[in-house]
């Protein structure tokens, strides 16, 4: 996967776990955390989408990475690379 | 071998089955009931349908409410708001002689009764609400959250009778402690009746269990009813499996169990002995009462009423009797704010719930029992029509459910409605991979229920489990 269809495979998980927040307004390096309503177990299921779709593994102690959309999509690059687009 | 078996099919087993079912678990809930539902089912009777447990859901918000309790489950589980469709409350009251609070779901409803009614404690009131634990304190670990809810009252509130007012409907809805409540479940209920509110779906408690069950069939979980559990196969310090009532044996990496602390740990074949006095002990008499009108043709539009016939509010196990009806809670699910399209419920329904004494309910002949569900539901009502129209003459239905019911279909230790009163909070046994959920490890009322199995789940078997 590029970066650009990282960044829409987590736009796709953010609509899935929080349909109801307005995403197009996403400022890419601000922190998740400021701009949408998102907690701890918010984040747990970004990790576990991940897992579940993609089979890629985030150790927890890499939970940081995810902060902002452009935080987690260059963490995500090296591990998603090699995954086809479905 | 499954991934995890949960032991009961109540509102926090089918939300812990559903988490790990969306994340490919291989997932199976056992129940020993042929239904789903546990502290909080549902039952058809005489062509009518008649719910157990709800009054009203608590934790009220409206749709596309980001913070709380109900958004957070409708995200974990996926649902949509328009899956539970919640009706608001008409309003409720708390009603002790000569006094009364009414509430809704804004919090300024209660304050300005406060303000009019005790003038000298409106201050202090709000320095209260401004004392109260957030959600995000809620693991327990806070300094405060074992305080007693009363000394903390004392120090805002200074006039006795509006401390008991106000613990009333929070014990009622959500304490099993007796007497006194840890400040955290104080927090807990606070925000859950007052600063949230209660709503209802249009069908009831049924509503909200088919579309978990269905959520959770959907995504391949299994469900066994008539599958209770009688024992929790250990080896070498560990959970290998269950083996049913029948001696089936089901295996499983590992066990989240709904069954009650107590009641979990006994049926482990490790432990040959369990302190039962460490089970809740408060349980509940409730009486349907179908009407042959609507509650507001008699002057009755209170979604729920708490009363409480003196200053003092006790809430205790009654000792030497089977019911104390000195407080009680009125409820008429008809009272809420339907659709229009929805319309109105088909007939006019009262309830009434006291509390009662588990042991002498179980402890009377079969003949006895039967009586005396009659002459407790007489009492119960007698003492709440003092705080409500009197509705007797327009009765065409009734039914009884008594702590030994609840029992039967709980297999709750002592009928208990609200758990044990000391929780576990963060949900681990003496086993590695035993775990609980439900109203023994934390939050009670469905919205609670449905968080413990949510964040057990996701704490114990979807973090963990790599």
């Amino acid at each position: 996967m590029t970066p650009a269809e990282i960044r829409d495979e987590i736009l796709d998980i953010l609509e899935d776990i929080s349909p109801d927040d307005d995403l197009d307004d996403l400022d890419d390096s601000k922190p998740f955390r400021e701009q949408l309503e998102l907690d701890s177990m918010d984040f747990l299921d970004i990790v576990m989408e991940l897992r579940k779709r993609h089979r890629v593994r985030i150790p927890e102690e890499d939970y940081g990475n995810l902060a902002s959309m452009s935080s987690t999509v260059s963490y995500l690059e090296p591990k998603m690379k090699d995954i086809e687009k479905a | 071998m499954y991934d995890t078996i949960i032991i009961g099919a109540g509102m926090s087993g089918l939300a812990a089955g559903i988490r790990l079912a969306h994340f490919d678990q291989r997932v199976c809930i056992l129940e020993r009931h042929y239904t789903i539902g546990g502290l909080n089912s549902f039952y058809r009777m005489g062509g009518r349908d008649y719910d157990v447990g709800l009054h009203a859901m608590t934790n009220f918000a409206r749709k596309g409410t980001k913070k709380g309790p109900l958004a957070k489950l409708i995200r974990q589980l996926r649902f949509r708001w328009e899956d539970f469709k919640l009706a608001e409350q008409n309003g409720s009251s708390i009603r002790f002689p000569d006094s009364s609070l009414d509430f809704d779901n804004d919090i300024a409803k209660l304050e300005n009764e406060i303000a009019e009614k005790f003038p000298g404690q409106i201050d202090g009131f709000r320095s209260l609400c401004g004392s109260l634990l957030d959600y995000s304190d809620m693991d327990g670990d806070d300094p405060h959250f074992m305080r007693s809810a009363r000394e903390v009252m004392r120090t805002h509130i200074s006039d006795p009778l509006l401390i008991e007012m106000l613990l009333c409907p929070l014990m009622w809805y959500g304490n099993a402690r007796e007497n006194d409540m840890d400040f955290g479940q104080f927090c807990i209920m606070f925000r859950a009746c007052y600063l949230e509110g209660f709503g209802r779906p249009f069908k009831g408690v049924r509503l909200i269990l088919k579309n978990l069950v269905r959520k959770f069939r959907g995504l391949g979980g299994e469900l066994k009813l008539r599958s209770g559990v009688s024992k929790i196969h250990v080896e070498e310090g560990r959970a290998a499996g269950v083996v049913l009532d029948d001696g089936t044996v089901i295996e499983g990496k590992r066990i989240l169990s709904s069954a009650g602390n107590v009641e979990t740990l006994r049926m482990c074949d490790d432990i040959s002995n369990v302190e039962v006095a460490r089970a809740g002990k408060l349980s509940f008499i409730e009486s349907i009462s179908v009407l042959d009108r609507m509650p507001k043709d008699i002057g009755f539009d209170r979604t729920i009423v708490f009363y409480n016939d003196s200053k003092t509010f006790r809430w205790q196990r009654p000792e030497d009797s089977l019911c104390d009806v000195r407080t009680g809670v009125i409820c008429s699910p008809n009272n809420y704010i339907y659709d229009s399209e929805e319309g109105e419920l088909p007939e006019g329904v009262i309830r009434i719930t006291t509390l009662a004494n588990h042991d002498r309910w179980c402890a009377l002949p079969e003949d006895k029992y039967s009586a005396e569900k009659v002459i407790q539901y007489e009492n119960a009502i007698q003492s709440a029509v003092r705080f409500m129209p009197d509705f007797r003459r327009h009765v065409i239905e009734t039914d009884v459910f008594t702590p030994k019911t609840i029992r039967r279909f709980t297999w709750h230790d002592n009928g208990a409605v609200y758990g044990a009163p000391d929780k576990q909070l963060d949900g681990t046994t003496h086993l590695p991979n035993l775990f609980l959920c439900g109203t023994d490890q934390g939050f009670v009322g469905i919205v609670g229920a449905i968080v413990s199995g949510i964040s057990m789940a996701n704490r114990h078997c979807l973090q963990s489990a790599t």
